[in-house]
């Protein structure tokens, strides 16, 4: 990774004149996880970080940035969140200038923290080698399996190269080996009854402090601040703490997500309880698959099911009941 | 005369679930892979290493408070008059809240001074206040990310508390810090601390010398203010933040609430829950104009409110403990410490620029 980080940094350098900025990440507070970075001199291009800590997803700055012309730097999820922006034309093509990335995958800073203990020692370095991830400490490299310390999502990542970009740094490449992986939330919930799966949902939401996380780091969140949880009329959601009503927001942003989100993980990596909310996002994406053939974030020039009005739906056969 | 007591290791959670038996006691557990204040019970899963992923504030400031409970009925004989009741709803249970960080019980000094501040008493906070034991549990191994000692605190410190429990060789000294925390304590079955007094001493002190450096924070009133107008600096500080609630719903210190009633049928209850000033909601007026419109303007009222107008409103007190929450727990890694570094050097920048 350390030519693509020298390569990075020489083709945003190159790009930078003709941007009003690019988005990258910079080593931050955290010594797990890497915070973003918005580039407008030369000076900061030196700060730029690329290594399995750059966890954070950046296309979600984009829609609020529209109309200004923004280089960002992109791993293979990230990308897919891209092409779901450009499909709902949430942004222009033309405006947004890609670096992309191949990841070897990205580091979940929770789970991390909880396998190293203190880092009070500092870490110097993070990567990923076949199967194990390094964490380099005080000279001192700890490895440790990628099931332990990786974000839940690259267990099943679909594609780590960056498809849609406009300048890919360094070698393409296969999406991270991780093997002894724990079963999904979604297939435990599959595996219980209706009633249990509301008590496992009850359970969950009664930790949910509503701060909303979920849905301001979500990069196809687009109502942001006329949110349906925050609404009084109507009155969709109380603001009592019952679980019930935090279910029922989790519900509607699952609804106002389905067939476009692209499992980018935001909303779980954002959640500061540690909820496993884009399970409810996966379980609707499996139905979209199954009824329109369709997994977002794969096309540009598609559009997303839903956005979509067929008087015959291929997969639904209503008349045939 | 205060009493330093001795509890051992194994003695600990019997003792904490007998108390249980009279009153709640909330102490940090092991909760969907968490660390979070929560009842105690039998099956609970104490977990006192390190600082818990949420601050203790809702022992004293629930997330959602009922503060009243109402019901509209048909008046007797005149079907067209309707007749509201109205029931109160105060705090009734005694609480012990258990292995709060002296950080978290520093937090309440923040809340005591505007819920419980004169002319202003807010019932409801000071009746949780008033049935609440606080026991703080002194920090052995601080984070990466905790500050106390830069804000005006410190790992051992005992602000807020009523008791201090302090981790020493196979159990954990316990020293009474206010009349009420003694009188709770001459009580309980626990022998006293004798010898090991001077070891929980030492162990308060290595730690707070071993805590991480760097300059105060507090002390930054006028310069945080002088940047009221600085839209570039705002602009840039905030370009990052997702505008989210994670860091005041973890603060121990941020204290906003929102009011609602949330009627079902004929019944109804007004509640108060956690409100947040990253909110675009928050200062959103009925006319549809909101004064902090971008969320530039939100955070510069959240350092704002923590390093400028609380204290200068509250003796110089600021309305940040240095735990570190809002800093771990960031989905894009803020680092209010940073922010406030940078708005000094900011300010004392443009003033000397201003001198020449």
């Amino acid at each position: 990774m350390a030519s693509s980080i020298d390569d990075l940094k020489t083709e945003i350098k190159k790009a930078l004149p003709g941007l009003d900025m690019v988005i990258a990440w910079a080593a931050g507070p955290d010594p797990l996880s890497h915070t973003p970075l918005f580039i407008t001199e030369e000076a900061d291009v030196e700060r730029i970080e690329w290594d399995p800590r750059c966890s954070q997803n950046l296309a979600g700055y984009l829609p609020g940035l529209r109309g200004k012309k923004v280089g960002i730097v992109v791993k293979g999820c990230d990308a897919r969140s891209l092409v779901e922006l450009l499909q709902e034309k949430l942004i222009d093509r033309e405006d947004v200038t890609i670096f992309g990335l191949h990841c070897t995958g990205a580091v979940d800073a929770r789970a991390a923290r909880k396998a190293l203990g203190s880092l009070r020692g500092g870490l110097e370095s993070v990567s990923v080698n076949g199967g194990t991830a390094s964490f380099s400490m005080s000279g001192e490299p700890r490895t440790l399996p990628l099931a332990e310390v990786l974000q839940k999502k690259c267990f099943t990542c679909t594609g780590a190269d960056a498809e849609v970009c406009d300048h890919f740094i360094g070698e393409h490449g296969e999406p991270p080996r991780v093997t002894e992986t724990p079963a999904t939330t979604l297939e435990e919930l599959e595996a219980m009854s209706m009633e249990e799966r509301l008590h496992f949902w009850e359970d969950q939401m009664s930790r949910c402090i509503r701060c909303y996380a979920c849905r301001s780091a979500c990069p196809l969140c687009v109502c942001q601040d006329h949110c349906a949880a925050q609404s009084r009329e109507p009155h969709w959601v109380d603001q009592t703490d019952h679980p019930r009503e935090k279910l029922m927001f989790q519900a509607i942003h699952a609804l106002h997500t389905a067939g476009r989100c692209t499992e980018c993980g935001e909303c779980e990596r954002a959640c500061p309880m540690g909820l496993p909310i884009m399970t409810l996002k996966q379980a609707l994406n499996r139905s979209i698959q199954d009824l329109f053939d369709y997994r977002a974030g794969t096309d540009p020039d598609q559009a997303p099911p839903l956005f979509e009005f067929r008087e015959e739906e291929k997969n639904i056969k209503e008349r045939e009941w | 005369m205060l009493t330093a007591r001795y509890i051992a290791d194994d003695k600990l959670m019997p003792w904490l679930l007998s108390l249980a038996e009279t009153r709640q006691v909330l102490a940090p557990v092991r909760q969907g892979g968490q660390t979070l204040f929560a009842p105690l019970d039998a099956d609970s899963q104490l977990d006192l290493e390190g600082l818990a992923d949420a601050s203790a504030k809702a022992a004293l400031l629930p997330r959602c408070e009922t503060l009243l409970e109402f019901h509209y009925s048909k008046g007797e004989g005149v079907p067209s008059r309707t007749e509201l009741e109205v029931r109160e709803t105060l705090p009734d249970r005694d609480a012990f809240l258990f292995g709060a960080r002296p950080c978290d019980a520093k937090g309440f000094t923040v809340f005591d001074r505007v819920y419980d501040g004169g002319s202003r008493r807010d019932i409801y906070y000071c009746t949780r206040r008033d049935k609440t034991i606080v026991a703080a549990l002194a920090c052995t191994d601080p984070a990466d990310t905790c500050f106390c000692n830069r804000v005006g605190g410190g790992p051992g410190d005992t602000d807020g508390s009523d008791i201090l429990f302090t981790p020493v060789e196979g159990g954990y000294v316990i020293e009474p810090v206010t009349e009420r925390g003694e009188a709770f304590l001459a009580e309980q079955p626990l022998v006293e601390a004798e010898g090991r007094l001077e070891e929980a001493r030492q162990v308060r002190k290595d730690v707070a010398e071993s805590m991480p450096g760097g300059d105060p924070l507090g002390g930054a009133q006028g310069e945080v203010l002088r940047l009221f107008d600085d839209q570039e600096f705002w602009g840039g500080v905030a370009a990052k933040c997702l505008s989210c609630g994670a860091c005041s719903y973890l603060c121990p210190t941020c204290y906003c609430f929102n009011m609602t009633d949330e009627i079902n049928g004929d019944d109804g209850v007004r509640v108060r829950t956690w409100d947040n000033c990253m909110s675009f909601q928050f200062t959103l007026e009925g006319s549809g104009h909101n004064p902090r419109n971008g969320k530039a303007q939100r955070m510069r009222n959240r350092i704002g409110h923590k390093f400028s107008y609380y204290p200068e409103l509250h003796d110089g007190n600021l309305a940040c403990v240095g735990c570190g929450r809002c800093i771990v727990h960031c989905p894009v890694s803020m680092d209010v410490r940073a922010i406030v570094a940078q708005a000094r050097d900011r300010a004392l920048a443009k003033q000397e620029h201003a001198n020449d």
